[in-house]
């Protein structure tokens, strides 16, 4: 690397330069500038248009207002949805991920089949799958448990959470140098002793990105339970816009939509990549 | 084969009789070309789809070279957006919001209609949202080409495009492969959302079919088995290509 007089395209080092940390980072300064500019140039271009077609209507700004905190609560059940989906594909899939890594043949291949599968489905289909063929409850020996729609759909969207999550738990143990294995072997512990013990505590930090990761991929992928027909920020939205019937609001409106979820969802991935460097790093 | 088309539709119509699997898309023409056609729709989505957002992703890549900083800002800005907000939603934005305000345009038969159908929008919408991982997939193949090339390129008088064109990108687009074949597939999972506006790709006809026949548990596995089998082909067409690019003795 010997610093040579040649033009290097000066793109390039700026690539290499990370933004900050700070709000402005986390939040997506930029990013976020476009999306507001877009977001206040509509409502601009929505109230001049009202007010050109009739006196006397309310301003899409006041529109908008009036219809947040409804949308608002539709998109707090998406998270909801989204933390139990997470919760529910995190156990399962840590077992399945453990099953994948077993020393049992069978057990191994059966797991890898599991995972292929629900890897390789659409989303959406997989919810489809669990609106439509899962039972309205089920019956136990001792009780009868209603499955509303809502449950049926986070467990919809933890089948391919819970294939994601194995494979970075796949992923995590094989990142473990096999000398580990060997010196708990040595110390005579029991296979699941090393796994519980050694192996898991010193993966758990790397798996810890690619998981959050996933839980972005998840959050934006709730808006899909509106299309089986549960009631979230995306049906709210299209009911409050089909109320009004305003076409001036249309844009306005899915552009806070989509705001809201690029301030929840850009936060992580900065995290997410904050982690990954700083766990580089240490390894 | 006539004749074995038949046995095949006899053994389905027998299936359905006998144990009440109904698999009408086996015995029945119009349920078998309603699916053929969704499946068509489907991979022909998939195919421009990926092509567009390929082209992006290297336009992408290459603006993000640029040396005027607001052209980086905002293909970051693209990225950014695109990445973390939902494809649904991004869906919905332009197929209902800028739809919407676009002007109607006469048609052949004098009817006013939009000027982008909703296929064409499925195809705008999902291109953008896998094109902007794309770009970072390339940005990051780039990153991955020693500088020592570039350098070589420049003292041979290669343009910045020559450079981009006959040397970067083609080594770092194998060095891309893996990442990229990932969201590839990824992108083909992700065309089922075009049945929320309509497209009548394979979820929709598969609809259909079922809200019909009301076969809702067979349609229903016929459909996840077909799309696990799509990416299979998809991955073993993109394994294929990456052994086929493979430079001897180049092992970023």
């Amino acid at each position: 690397m010997t610093p040579l007089p040649v033009l290097l395209t000066p793109g390039r080092a700026a690539l290499c330069r990370s933004a900050g940390y700070g709000l402005r980072g986390l939040l997506g300064g930029n990013t976020l500038a476009v999306v507001l500019a877009a977001f206040c140039f509509s409502i601009l271009a929505g109230e001049a248009r009202a007010e050109a077609s009739a006196a006397g209507l309310l301003g899409v700004l006041a529109l908008l207002l009036k219809w947040a905190p409804l949308i608002f609560q539709g998109f707090l059940f998406n998270l909801l949805v989204s933390v139990l989906s997470m919760l529910a594909g995190t156990v399962l899939g840590l077992w399945l991920g453990l099953g994948r890594v077993s020393q049992f043949a069978a057990l191994r291949r059966a797991s890898s089949a599991v995972i292929q599968f629900f890897r390789n489905a659409p989303w959406l289909v997989l919810l489809f799958y669990c609106m439509f063929l899962l039972p309205f409850s089920v019956t136990l020996p001792f009780a009868t448990i209603p499955l509303p729609d809502a449950a049926k759909a986070v467990i919809g969207l933890s089948l391919p959470v819970m294939a994601n999550v194995a494979e970075i738990v796949r992923g995590g143990v094989r990142s473990i140098p096999l000398e580990q294995w060997e010196s708990g072997e040595a110390l005579a512990f029991s296979r699941r002793q090393i796994l519980w013990m050694v192996i898991l505590p010193q993966c758990l930090r790397r798996m810890i990105p690619p998981w959050m990761n996933l839980y972005a991929i998840l959050t934006m992928s709730t808006t899909l339970i509106s299309v089986v027909g549960i009631q979230d920020s995306m049906t709210l939205a299209r009911a409050a816009l089909v109320a009004e019937g305003r076409t001036e609001l249309f844009i306005p409106m899915y552009l806070m939509l989509l705001s809201w979820f690029f301030l929840y969802c850009y936060p992580i991935a900065r995290w997410t990549t904050a982690l990954e460097r700083r766990f580089q790093v240490r390894i | 084969m006539a004749t074995g088309m038949e046995g095949i539709a006899d053994f389905f119509r027998w299936l359905n009789d006998a144990h009440g699997v109904n698999l009408s898309i086996f015995y029945d023409a119009l349920d078998r070309s309603r699916f053929l056609e969704g499946l068509w729709t489907t991979i022909e989505l998939s195919i421009i789809c990926i092509l567009l957002s390929l082209a992006i992703g290297i336009l992408g890549a290459w603006f993000q070279g640029s040396r005027f900083g607001p052209v980086r800002r905002i293909v970051q800005a693209y990225i950014q957006f695109f990445r973390n907000t939902p494809p649904l939603v991004q869906l919905f934005f332009f197929y209902f919001a800028v739809g919407n305000q676009l002007p109607h345009v006469l048609d052949e038969h004098g009817m006013l209609v939009p000027p982008i159908s909703n296929v064409g929008w499925a195809i705008l919408s999902l291109s953008l949202f896998a094109g902007a991982f794309n770009v970072e997939i390339f940005r990051a193949g780039i990153e991955a080409v020693p500088r020592a090339m570039v350098e070589a390129a420049e003292s041979l008088g290669y343009s910045r495009l020559g450079v981009f064109w006959h040397v970067l990108l083609p080594l770092a687009f194998r060095v891309s492969l893996p990442a990229l074949n990932n969201n590839l597939v990824n992108l083909v999972k992700t065309t089922t959302l075009a049945y929320a506006i309509a497209v009548p790709e394979l979820l929709y006809a598969a609809a259909q079919i079922w809200s019909e026949v009301l076969n809702v548990r067979e349609m229903m596995n016929v459909l996840l088995v077909t799309y696990v089998a799509l990416i299979a082909v998809l991955v073993a067409l993109m394994g294929r290509w990456e052994r086929a690019l493979h430079i001897p003795g180049y092992n970023p």
